[in-house]
C-alpha cells in the first residue's frame, strides 16, 4: 500500500488559501462582473406551460421598445446548429434521445424551454423585451410523475414512440440472485425516493460569448465546470472551426454538478454574437434558473437485501426509475450508473443485482449533482440495513460491522465488477459512535420513551463508500461514455526559479490554487507562494477534462505530482552535469542537489533552472528549460469511505425535526490541506442535510414548480445548521501514487441517509418505518397521524 | 434622475432611468463589481452592502431611495494596511470557497457585530439568517465571526 510520498512539510499543514483575498475584497470576477464593451444583452422568453404546441409568435410589440435589436423564434434560428444540444453518455445503443434544440420549434416540452430570445442593449431593455413577445400555446397534457411517464399514456417526443429513454441492466448471474433470495432468512424490501433538488450554485450562471468577426475567432466565457468539454461541444454544436474557439471560465460561484453542461444559452449567445457580430451576454435570474439550469435526483428506488438468519447480506437487489425530465442533458443518462455499482454499499455481498430505467417527464431536464448516482444508492442500502437490523433484531451499528467487508479482502473485487481498492471500515463506526457518545444517546433515548417524552430522539447511522476520481477511460469505454477521464498537467521551472503549473481540473471554490501549489512546493521544496496555478482557459491549458466526480485531486492532481516528478529528474540530469557527477548519485532535498557522501558539493534547484535556461553548457540529449507535461488516465477509481451519525429531535405535537448533533469519520486517504477537506465535509453535509429535512423541488399536476426561487426553496441557512464533529482515518489509495481520494461528494453521499434513519429511529415505536424526504413538519406531523390512527 | 451617493467614503453622482436598483446602480453604473446578486426574490444576501452603517440588501432598494446616503460595499472595507478584520478572520477559519456569497456575508456579518457586542454562536447564526452560502455549511462562518469579535 502506498504511504504518503511527501517529504517536505508542506502536505498536509492546514493552509488557509491563497485564492481568499481576491474573493473577499470584490477583486474576483464572476462572469456578471465582466465589463465587456458594446455587448447586447440575451434574454430568454420561456414557455410557462410544460407541454404545449407553439402555434404563434409575434414579436412585433418587443420591436418597438426601446432597446430592443432583434427577436428570434426556434425556426429563426434553425440554421444555426449544426447538431442538437449534446448528450455525451448513450448508456445503450438503443437509447432514445430526442433532438434538443436550443430554442423550441413547435413544441415547448417543459416550463422554462426556450421559445424565443430577445436581443437588447441593456439588461433593463432585455428584460422589457420578454414582455413584448406575444406567443400563443395550445396546451398539451403534462407529464409529470415517473409513474405516469413510464405508462406512456401521453408520449413526449413523438419520434421516440416511448417515454422510456432506455433500460440499464447489471446482473452478473440471475440464477443466483433468484436461488439468494428463495434461501434467504430474512428478505427486506423497501421503495424510497429522493425528490428533486435544485443544485443551487449561489453564482447563477452566465455567458458572454465575444467574436472577432475578422479573424474568424470566438471567446466564450461561461459559469461553468467544464471550458474543456464545453469548447469541443460548442464546435460540434455550432459547426464552428474547433481551433477557432477558446472558451475560459472566470471565478465560478460554485457549481455541485448543474455547471457541468452544455446548456442553450451559451450556444445561443454565441450563435447570435456570430450573427451580429458583437458580443453577445447573458446572466441567468435565480427564479429564471429553475427552469434554465439541470436538477438532480428525481428517482423512485426499490432495493430488497436477502440475509441469513445473523443478517449476513447474501443478495442485493435493486431497481431504479429515474426522471431524466424533458431531454437528456450531457451526462444525464450516466447519472443513475454512477451509482449503479454501489447498491450493496460497503457490505461484503457475494450475489448482487441492478437495474434501471429512465423515463421522459415534462419538467426540466435532470442531470448529476454533487454525488450524482452515489447518494442515491447509499440511502437505498443504508435506509436498508435499518430495515434488516430491525427484521434480524439486532442494532444498525452491530449489523453493519457483521456485513463490513473485511480489511483482509482488500484490494476487494465486488460483486458489481469493481476492484475497491483499499478500505478499512470498523474503527470509522466505532469512533463517529465515540463522538456522539452513543451508548448515552441510547440511554437518553429509552428514557423519553419511558417518561412519556413527546419529544422522540433519534439516532441514525450512515456508513458509505463511493467511487470517484472519474475516471478510467477503459471503464468509461465499457459504459458507453462519449469521452475518456484522463487528467494533463504542465508543470514548468522559469528561470528565476519560480514555477508555473498548468491544469486541466476547473475549480469553481475548492482551492486548487493553494493545493496544487502546496503539492508541487512540497516536491520541490520550495514555498508554495512561489508556484502559480494557470487554468480554466482553453488558451492557456489546451488539454483537460475539467472538474467534477471528486476527481480534480486523484486524477488532476496525480498528474501535476507525475510531471514535478519528470521536472526534477531532468533538473537532476542538469544537476549531475553541473557538479560532474553520476546522476544516481545525487540526492534531492530542501531544494537542493547534493552529491552523496560528498555534502559539499551541491547545486541549488535555482542554479539548475537558470542553466536549463541559457542552456549554455547543458548534458548531450538535455533540451533547454524545466518543462514536463503529463497525462494521466487512472488505472481505477478511488473508493473514499466514513460513517455519519445523525442525532435528531422530533417533536411529535407539530412534526418538526431538530438536529441535535451531527459526527463524521470520513477516510479520504493521505490529506493535502486539511482545511479544505474539512471544509469540502461541511458544506457537502450541510447539502445532504437539506435533502433530508428542507429541499423540494416538488411541481404540480400542470407541470409548474412550486419552489421556482429561493423564498420557496429552502437552502438552509446558518440558523438551522449545527456544528458538525469531523474525525478521519486514513487508509492511503494504492491507484495513484499521493495515495489519495476524493472528498468533494462525500458529504452529501453520507449524511442524506444518517438524518432519514434518525427520523425514522425517533418515530419507529409507532410503526413508522419510512417518511418521504424531505422530512417537513407537515409530512412528519402527518405520518404520526396516520400511524397513530388520527390526529392526536 | 440623478442619484448621488458617498460610496466608500467618495460621493458619486450619476443620472439613472428611476426604476435601476442601488445594486446594478454599485455595479453597473459605478462598476464596484464585489456586490453580487444571488437572486431575485431578497432571499440570499450576496448583495449586501451597509446603507448609513446598517446591513441592507441592495437588491432590495432603489438608487433613488439612497440618494444622499452613505454606503459602504465590500471594496470599501480593505484598508491600506491590509484586510478588515472580519475578512482577516473569514481568511483564517476558512469561511469562504466559491466566494460568491461572500461579499455579502461579510457585510452582513460586519454590521451584525457593530450592533452587538456579545454574540455568542447562536447570535451569529440568527442574525446571518438573511444571507445563504452553499458552500461552507456556515460552520467556519460563524467561527470567523465570532473569531472577528474578539
Amino acid at each position: 500500500m502506498t504511504e504518503t510520498p511527501f517529504t517536505g512539510g508542506i502536505v498536509g499543514e492546514s493552509r488557509p488559501r491563497r485564492e481568499d483575498p481576491a474573493l473577499l475584497t470584490g477583486e474576483a470576477k464572476f462572469i456578471d462582473d465582466l465589463q465587456i464593451p458594446g455587448a447586447l444583452w440575451l434574454a430568454c422568453v420561456r414557455s410557462p406551460h410544460a407541454h404545449a404546441r407553439i402555434t404563434a409568435i409575434d414579436a412585433s410589440a418587443a420591436l418597438g421598445i426601446d432597446g430592443v435589436v432583434a427577436v428570434y423564434c426556434g425556426d429563426d434560428l434553425a440554421d444555426a446548429w449544426e447538431a442538437p444540444l449534446p448528450c455525451a453518455w448513450p448508456v445503450t445503443d438503443d437509447m432514445k434521445n430526442p433532438a434538443h434544440y436550443p430554442v423550441a420549434q413547435g413544441k415547448a416540452n417543459y416550463a422554462g424551454d426556450i421559445v424565443a430570445v430577445v436581443v437588447a442593449e441593456s439588461r433593463y431593455a432585455a428584460a422589457d423585451g420578454l414582455e413584448g413577445v406575444v406567443v400563443d400555446y395550445e396546451p398539451l397534457d403534462a407529464v409529470v410523475t415517473i409513474e405516469d411517464a413510464e405508462s406512456d399514456r401521453v408520449v413526449i417526443h413523438e419520434d421516440c414512440g416511448t417515454n422510456v429513454s432506455y433500460e440499464w441492466p447489471l446482473v452478473p448471474d440471475p440464477d443466483a440472485v433468484e436461488a439468494a433470495f428463495a434461501d434467504a432468512a430474512h428478505h427486506v424490501t423497501e421503495t424510497f425516493v429522493h425528490q428533486r433538488l435544485i443544485p443551487t450554485a449561489m453564482e447563477p450562471r452566465g455567458v458572454a460569448a465575444v467574436p472577432a468577426p475578422h479573424n474568424g475567432n470566438m471567446t466564450l466565457y461561461s459559469s461553468t465546470q467544464i471550458p474543456h468539454i464545453l469548447k469541443v461541444m460548442a464546435a460540434i454544436t455550432l459547426g464552428l472551426p474547433e481551433q477557432k474557439i477558446r472558451v475560459i471560465a472566470p471565478s465560478v460561484g460554485g457549481g455541485f454538478g448543474c455547471k457541468l453542461n452544455v446548456y442553450a444559452e451559451e450556444v445561443i449567445c454565441m450563435a447570435l454574437a456570430q450573427r451580429h457580430g458583437v458580443p453577445v451576454r447573458w446572466t441567468e435570474g435565480r427564479t429564471e434558473a429553475s427552469g434554465s439550469t439541470i436538477q438532480g435526483r428525481a428517482q423512485r428506488q426499490t432495493i430488497e437485501l436477502a440475509a441469513d438468519a445473523d443478517g449476513k447480506l447474501t443478495a442485493v437487489r435493486a431497481t431504479l426509475l429515474a426522471d431524466m425530465g424533458a431531454y437528456l442533458q450531457l451526462v444525464a443518462p450516466g447519472v443513475p450508473l454512477l451509482g449503479a455499482f454501489l447498491y450493496h454499499g460497503l457490505y461484503d455481498v457475494p450475489v448482487y443485482s441492478f437495474t434501471c430505467k429512465s423515463v421522459f417527464t415534462n419538467l426540466t431536464p435532470t442531470d448529476a449533482y454533487r454525488g450524482a448516482g452515489r447518494p442515491e444508492a447509499t440511502y437505498a442500502i443504508e435506509r436498508a440495513m435499518d430495515a434488516l437490523a430491525v427484521a434480524v433484531g439486532v442494532g444498525p451499528d452491530e449489523i453493519r460491522s457483521r456485513n463490513f467487508i473485511p480489511t483482509e479482502k482488500f484490494p476487494y473485487d465486488s460483486p458489481a465488477g469493481l476492484v475497491f481498492d483499499s478500505g478499512n471500515y470498523q474503527p470509522t463506526l466505532d469512533r463517529a459512535k465515540e463522538l456522539v457518545d452513543w451508548d448515552g444517546r441510547r440511554a437518553e433515548q429509552v428514557d423519553r420513551r419511558a417518561a412519556g417524552s413527546t419529544t422522540h430522539l433519534g439516532i441514525g447511522i450512515s456508513s458509505y463508500v463511493e467511487m470517484c476520481g472519474l475516471a478510467p477511460s477503459r471503464t468509461l469505454a465499457a459504459l458507453n461514455y462519449g469521452a475518456g477521464g484522463w487528467e494533463s498537467a504542465t508543470v514548468r521551472i522559469l528561470p528565476t526559479c519560480k514555477v508555473q503549473v498548468v491544469t486541466g481540473v476547473t475549480p469553481h471554490g475548492q482551492g486548487h490554487e493553494t493545493c496544487w501549489s502546496m503539492i508541487v512546493a512540497d516536491q520541490l521544496g520550495i514555498d508554495p507562494d512561489d508556484v502559480e496555478v494557470l487554468h480554466s482557459d482553453t488558451a492557456i491549458s489546451p488539454l483537460g477534462m475539467d472538474t467534477y466526480g471528486s476527481r480534480s485531486l486523484a486524477v488532476g492532481g496525480t498528474a501535476i505530482w507525475m510531471a514535478t516528478e519528470q521536472v526534477i529528474e531532468k533538473a537532476r540530469a542538469i544537476a549531475a552535469h553541473m557538479l560532474e557527477a553520476n546522476a544516481d548519485d545525487l540526492e534531492f532535498a530542501g531544494g537542493n542537489f547534493t552529491v552523496k557522501g560528498s555534502p559539499d558539493k551541491e547545486v541549488p534547484l535555482a542554479g539548475v533552472a537558470f542553466g536549463a535556461f541559457t542552456a549554455h553548457d547543458l548534458p548531450e540529449g538535455i533540451q533547454p528549460n524545466l518543462q514536463a507535461q503529463v497525462t494521466f488516465d487512472p488505472s481505477n477509481f478511488v473508493f473514499p469511505f466514513g460513517t455519519h451519525i445523525a442525532v435528531v429531535e422530533v417533536d411529535e405535537a407539530t412534526g418538526a425535526v431538530e438536529l441535535l448533533d451531527y459526527a463524521a469519520v470520513d477516510d479520504c486517504g493521505n490529506q493535502i490541506n486539511p482545511l479544505i477537506v474539512e471544509g469540502q465535509l461541511h458544506g457537502g453535509i450541510v447539502q445532504g442535510v437539506a435533502q433530508a429535512l428542507w429541499e423540494d423541488a416538488s411541481y404540480d399536476a400542470d407541470g409548474q414548480c412550486r419552489a421556482a426561487n429561493l423564498a420557496d426553496y429552502l437552502v438552509p441557512s446558518a440558523a438551522e445548521c449545527i456544528d458538525m464533529k469531523l474525525d478521519y482515518t486514513v487508509t492511503p489509495s494504492p491507484s495513484n501514487p499521493m495515495g489519495v481520494k476524493g472528498i468533494g461528494e462525500a458529504g452529501t453521499i453520507a449524511s442524506t441517509p444518517a438524518v432519514m434513519n434518525a427520523v425514522v429511529d425517533a418515530l419507529r415505536p409507532m410503526g413508522i418505518t419510512d417518511i418521504t424526504m424531505p422530512a417537513s413538519p407537515m409530512t412528519v406531523r402527518r405520518a404520526i397521524e396516520v400511524a397513530t390512527g388520527g390526529a392526536s | 434622475m440623478e442619484v448621488s451617493v458617498t460610496v466608500n467614503g467618495i460621493a458619486r453622482s450619476a443620472d439613472v432611468e428611476p426604476r435601476t436598483l442601488l445594486v446594478h446602480y454599485l455595479r453597473d453604473v459605478l462598476g464596484l463589481t464585489g456586490t453580487n446578486v444571488g437572486c431575485d426574490t431578497s432571499s440570499c444576501g450576496a448583495c449586501t452592502v451597509l446603507v448609513d452603517g446598517r446591513s441592507a440588501k441592495s437588491c432590495t432598494l432603489l438608487a433613488a431611495q439612497v440618494d444622499g446616503a452613505d454606503v459602504t460595499t465590500i471594496e470599501g472595507l480593505a484598508g491600506a494596511d491590509g484586510l478588515h478584520p472580519m475578512q482577516q478572520a473569514f481568511h483564517e477559519c476558512h469561511a469562504l470557497q466559491c466566494g460568491y456569497c461572500t461579499p455579502g456575508m461579510v457585510m452582513a456579518a460586519v454590521s451584525l457585530t457593530d450592533e452587538y457586542d456579545d454574540l455568542d454562536a447562536a447570535g451569529v447564526r440568527e442574525g446571518l439568517e438573511g444571507n445563504l452560502c452553499r458552500c461552507t455549511g456556515y460552520q467556519n462562518i460563524v467561527a470567523a465571526v465570532l473569531a472577528a469579535g474578539e
